[in-house]
Formats: C-alpha cells, structure tokens, sequence
C-alpha cells in the first residue's frame, strides 16, 4: 500500500489532501523544507551555537550566497562571521586551513566544487594530511562546501563530479547528503567534528521539498558520519548510491515495483569513511547489487564498492555480477540532449537491474 | 686593488651583486662599536642596515643589546649552526632520508627575530624548518631525532625534516608557498579573537613569485590581517638564482599596497629591531608588512645539492670570511668588552655537548612500533573504524 507521505510528494494535489485527512490527520501536519532551507539553517544554527565557526567564501554575506545558501546570513551574524573574499580560491581556502589550524572552525565556501581545483593543494596537503604528519599536534577542523557535479547547460568545465577525488584521500571525511534531513544533520555533524571535512551538495535538487521532522529540526540534530541509511527497503536487489543518485534510484524503484521487482535503495550519506556493512547486509539479502553514481566511470565510487564486496564475504552471497551505472565517459556537453544522455537516468537502473536479475 | 675587489672580480654576476649588496654594512660598524665599549652593553650604528618601501620612517639604526642578550643570541645561532651540520653528518651516514633542507647561514634570521616575538605570537615557515623548530620551543633532540624518524622526534618521526610542529609553530610546510596563505589565516584566527598578537610567515626567494602569497597579500591588506610576510632572501630558488627567477628581485617592493622593509639578515641585532619595528606596526592596526631578510645559505638547497654547480665556491667562502652572522657578532661583542674569547669557548663546549646528547637519541632511540603506522589519522575517528593495511587480509581497528 503507498502510503500518505508517497502521495503527497507525488501528486501534490488538494484532492489528494482531502482524501487523507480522512485517513491520517497527522500527514497535514507534516513539514517539508528544501535543501537549501537545510542547509542555511544548519549554518546559521552552528554559527549561533559556536564563536569559532564562521563562513568565508565568495559572494557568501552581501550577496546571500550565489546559490542563496546563506540567505539572511550576513545579516543576522555580521561581517566578522560571514566574509566575502576575493576571486582567490587558492588564497582563501589557505587562509581558512590556517586559521582552523589556529583554532577556528572556518565553513570554506567553493562555489562551486569546480573551483576546488584551484585550491585542491590546501585540501590535500594542509587540511587533510596536517593531523597526521603533526602526530595529533595539529588539528584542522575546517569544512569545505559547496555544490558537486552537473548542473544544467553549463558545460564541461563547470560540471565535474569531485566524489572519487576527495573520497581518496585519507585524513578527510567526505560526506554526500541526499535529503533535507541528511543536509542538516550531517552539515552540524561536519562543522562539530575536528576533523577536515568536504560536503558536497547537488545545485540541482536545492529547491526540492523533502519532509523533515520535528526531532530533525531541533538545534542539536546531528547525524553520524560514516553511516548509511536505507531509504527504501526491499528484497530483490540493492541500489547503493548517494546524493542526486538517490532521486533516480527511487525514481526506478518506484517503476520496478509495477513489475514485482522490490528494490533495497540504500543512501550512503558518507563516502570516506564508507559504510560497507550497510551494503554488505544489504547485498547477503538480496543477492544482486548496482551501484548508481552521476560522476564518471573510471575510479568511480561504485567500482570501490564493488571491489569491497568481491573482497568480503559478501561476495558469496551474489547472484550475478555486481555492475554500476554511472555518467558517460565524455567531459559533458553543453546541448541539452546530449547533457542529457551523458547523466544517468531511470532507464539505465532500470536496464541494469533487469540485467543482474536476468528479466 | 685590494683581495676583496679582486674576489669580487672572479665571482659571477649575480654573486658579485649579491656580495655587494650584502657588503654594505660593514665598514661603518666597525669603527662605531669600541668607543660604546663601557656600560656592559654592545651598541652601534648601522645605517645601511635598512631600506624601506612605503614607509617614511623605518627601524631604529642605532641598534644595541647587553651581555646577557649577546651571549643569548651567539648560543642560540651556535646551537642552530651545530645542530645543521650534525644533520649534514647524519645525513651523509644515511641515518637520515629523503629530503633535508639546511639553515647554516642564516641563523641571525631566526635568532634575530624571536627575540623580538611575543611569547604568543605565532609563526609558520617552509621547509628550511629546522633552525625555525628549534626557536619555537622544540629541544634540538626533538629536531633531530625527528630527522632520523624516531619516536622521540617531535612528530614521533611521522613528519620528518619538513613537517615539524611546537606550540604557535605550523610547520615545516613541504609545498612551496603554501605556508603564506595558511599563516595568513593564522593572523585571521588572532584578529578573529581580538589578539594583540602577529603572526610570520616566511617564505624564500623561489617562493615570492607564487601565485597564492600574492593572493596572500591582497586579503591580508584588505582586511588588516596582523601578518608580517617575511621574504627569507638568500640568493636562490634551488639552483636558480635571484636574478634569473625574478623580474624585480627587491622581494621587499613586490607589493605595492603593502609598506616593506630590507634588513641585512645577517646582523641579528639589525634583524631584531625591524621585528619589533615590524610588530609594532602590525599590532597598531595598521595591517600586514613585508620584510625581506637578505641573507646567504651555505650548503646547497638540499643534500642532494652540492651548491656549487650554480655558484663559485669563492663566493661560498667569502661570505663564511666576511659576513658570517656568528662570528660577526662574536667579533663584536668581545670587541665592546662584554664577553672574552674564553668564554665564547665554554659556550662552544656547551653547545657541543648538547648536540652530542641529541644525536645520541637521534641514533639510538627506537621508530615507532609499526602498528602506529594508523594512528592519528583522523582527531575523532567514527565508532567501529578501521583502516585497510596493503593487501585484503591487513586491517586495523581504530578504538577511540
């Protein structure tokens, strides 16, 4: 049977509406926030919280954030916690790293992940390795966020999926939320944490509403890094990916179902560290895996949990050979179908999971 | 013509600019220095010791200290001096690996201006670190034993000649320019809390031509960052020297937002003034300044580098002869009376036997247990962590 929060989300409708307050008054009552509502709130909660956390990036106090993700910000908390910088990527996220070597909680804007690059050094070098080359001396309790991969139409050069880059590197959390309550918990958790973390959010699903509790709007929600959750439970095949990952998954869950195909969509929320025993239990239930990424092939996310499984005792339990669906192979184009076509979409899960069932 | 003019005559062009332009000081000095000999306090003139950019006023050029400072600042560059050249021995015993950078040359530098840093001011350097470490706070067999990779090191040998960390000291940074920024941001976190504290961030001649100390610069002078830039100048990039790397080698002018100052690096009292000079202006709130200490290394970049296939060993030698900052110094203070060759030597004793104590940890003392190899990866390690070994059958478990 769907059930009410389902209807909703899909339709939308006041009939729809009517229909169920007959059956579960409470579906009324349930507030949904966007992603970009998430995560300004889990800034301005944190900044609020702790005089050591601030933000910096470009565009980030009078302008409200290119994406808007600071919205109110500068307002509320000033020029001292919300700074604007220059066009300087390499400069800034230095001076960020120093001064959460200092002491201070810096959130590092990137504009986009794109822009990391120009600054990657500070994240590998000085943020990520410090800890250990100091023997524990030196702390680096720094986040650096921002929007990750594709957007729409802009091109090869503003559209790279950072996820396996970051992820490879030991010293760093990696962490890729998917819902508004992953948004919020996990980006507490990030700016809490004294660890040097990458938070890499999706441009294209900001201003999707999400249903969000009560407990997941309180001030110190946080959720843990490193966990997994599954976001829809099922017993014939796991579907392992994250962020925008997750809306296709539920997307060609949600089809498969009209052909008795039940899937398990598991969210990993955290790519370093990975939650393997989330897929491993998932995998010896249901005996056949895809792993569903938007970033390129080649060294991709999937590829390290396939390679995880064939390695564990999982492996034992598969039914068919794990495979991945991922982005296509090419820097992306800017025309729309082939933007497009270069992105994952329902018919590949649909495809590859009719192919690991043998439908 | 005089052996000095003819020495400058066989040097190449840049060594004989070089010289020349670290030469300027020293005839006026001389003369000064014995008629202050009563009093108990070395004191002279040094006019040339400075020159300033954006600046109306510069440091005092009448620059002084009192026996117990003079005696200080010789240990203090004996003990750096000493401790280099164990590590070149070491280093050429293979008892230490892979990169090693030597500060022997430029000790009045580190000298100098600790003694004019607050106690909680902060400081960040590039990979000639050691000198720098041990200013810091860290006992010279920390330093050492560092270098040979033991656990007594002060990374418990995990970071090695260029990733040396004390309290206020970020390192020892390994890539080239990126201390800038990071110390940038240090001065950032003491303004943030309202410190009246500074913090320097040294970089060499190669490294004033990146693209981020620049970027460096610009945030700093926008947002008044308490941060003294200090150009450690001695010549060369590695192998390339200043003439070759820069269009304007004046590393002190490069910013033309922000004042600067040349100081002849290699008078530690001359080097001690513009520090406080240069904090009293960044504590004023009057933003960041740049200094460029001019001063001269004499072992290659690194012990893979003989030193020589870029310059003339005279040039080497004649600055050892001429412009040493030990022995200049050492000269001075027995000439103002304040010490006697004696006890110079007993200091000389001292100091080696504290290097001798170092290096008998540094070759003695054991690695870290091989286990350790996992540790300290992450401050706050998740419940139920482990870390992959080199092959499937190897992991560890991190408890916290």
């Amino acid at each position: 049977m769907k059930s009410v929060k389902d209807l909703v989300k899909a339709h939308g409708s006041i009939i729809l509406l009517r229909r169920s307050l007959s059956l579960t008054p409470r579906a009324l009552a349930e507030k949904t926030i966007t992603i970009r509502e998430a995560i300004t709130q889990a800034m301005d909660e944190e900044i609020t919280r702790d005089d050591r956390v601030f933000l910096m990036g470009e565009e980030v106090a009078q302008y409200d954030g290119a994406y808007k993700m600071s919205k109110g910000l500068w307002k509320k908390h000033g020029d001292k916690r919300i700074v604007d910088t220059p066009i300087t990527e390499m400069g800034f996220a230095g001076i960020a790293t120093g001064a959460a070597m200092a002491g201070l909680r810096p959130i590092c804007e990137f504009m986009t992940f794109n822009f990391s690059m120009q600054a990657i050094d500070h994240v590998i070098n000085s943020a990520a390795k410090t800890y250990y080359m100091s023997s524990g001396k030196v702390k680096v309790p720094i986040v650096f966020r921002g929007p990750n991969g594709a957007a729409a139409g802009v091109a090869a050069q503003h559209s790279q999926d950072y996820s396996t880059w970051y992820s490879q590197c030991p010293g760093l959390k990696v962490i890729a939320p998917y819902s508004a309550e992953d948004c919020r918990g996990l980006l507490k958790a990030a700016v809490r944490d004294d660890d040097p973390v990458v938070f890499l959010e999706n441009e294209l699903i900001y201003g999707q509403q999400f249903p969000i509790s009560d407990e997941a709007l309180s001030a110190d929600f946080v959720l843990p890094i490193g966990k997994g959750k599954i976001e829809r439970e099922g017993k014939h095949v796991t579907l392992a990916s994250y962020s925008i990952g997750i809306k296709i998954c539920l997307e060609a869950a949600k089809e498969l179902e009209q052909n008795g195909i039940d899937c398990e969509v598991i969210n990993l929320r955290t790519l370093r560290p990975l939650d393997e025993d989330i897929i491993k239990t998932s995998v010896k239930k249901t005996h056949h895996l895809v792993t569903v990424e938007f970033g390129w092939p080649q060294c991709s996310i999937g590829a390290e949990i396939i390679a995880r499984i064939c390695e564990s005792d999982a492996f034992d339990y598969l039914d068919a050979p794990p495979i991945r669906v991922t982005g296509a192979d090419v820097p992306l184009a800017y025309a729309k179908t082939l933007e497009q076509n270069s992105m994952p979409q329902v018919p590949n899960v649909l495809k590859s999971v009719k192919k690991v069932l043998n439908k | 013509m005089n052996t000095y003019a003819r020495l400058l005559l066989r040097l190449q062009p840049n060594g004989r600019q070089l010289i020349q332009q670290q030469q300027q000081t020293l005839p006026t000095v001389v003369s000064t220095i014995r008629k202050a000999s009563s009093g108990g306090t070395l004191e002279y003139d040094s006019p040339k010791a400075y020159k300033l950019h954006m600046l109306e006023q510069g440091p005092s050029t009448h620059v002084s200290c009192n026996r117990e400072e003079g005696l200080d600042f010789y240990k203090k560059m004996q003990v750096v001096r000493r401790m280099e050249a164990s590590a070149n021995n070491m280093y050429k015993s293979k008892l230490i690996r892979g990169f090693c950078h030597l500060y022997s040359g430029q000790e009045a530098v580190c000298v100098g201006m600790k003694a004019a840093m607050d106690k909680n001011d902060s400081l960040i350097t590039a990979y000639r670190a050691h000198g720098w470490t041990y200013m810091m706070g860290v006992p010279v067999t920390g330093v050492l034993a560092e270098l040979t990779g033991r656990k007594t090191g002060c990374a418990e040998g995990r970071g090695g000649s260029m990733h040396m960390y004390a309290p206020n000291f970020y390192g020892g940074n390994g890539i080239v320019g990126a201390q800038v920024p990071l110390g940038a941001g240090v001065a950032f976190a003491h303004k943030y809390r309202g410190e009246s504290n500074v913090c320097i961030a040294l970089y060499g001649d190669g490294a004033a031509n990146q693209g981020q100390v620049f970027e460096a610069f610009n945030m700093a002078k926008l947002w008044s960052l308490p941060c003294i830039f200090v150009c450690e100048n001695n010549g060369y990039g590695m192998g390339t020297s200043t003439q070759r790397a820069s269009a304007n080698p004046n590393f002190y002018t490069r910013c033309e937002y922000i004042p600067g100052i040349w100081v002849d690096g290699m008078d530690v009292l001359a080097v001690r003034e513009a520090t406080r000079f240069a904090r009293d202006w960044c504590t004023s709130g009057k933003g960041p300044m740049i200094m460029e200490m001019a001063t001269y290394r004499y072992f290659g970049h690194s012990m893979s580098d003989p030193g020589t296939s870029y310059r003339t060993r005279e040039e080497i030698q004649d600055v050892r002869k001429s412009r040493d900052p030990i022995t200049s110094f050492r000269e001075k203070v027995v000439q103002a009376n304040l010490a006697t060759e004696e006890e110079f030597k007993n200091i000389d004793n001292e100091v080696k036997k504290i290097i001798e104590d170092a290096e008998n940890h540094a070759q003695n003392d054991p690695e870290l247990h091989v286990d350790e190899l996992y540790s300290h990866v992450y401050s706050n390690p998740p419940p139920g962590f482990k870390i992959r070994g080199c092959d499937n059958f190897t992991y560890k478990d991190i408890n916290k």
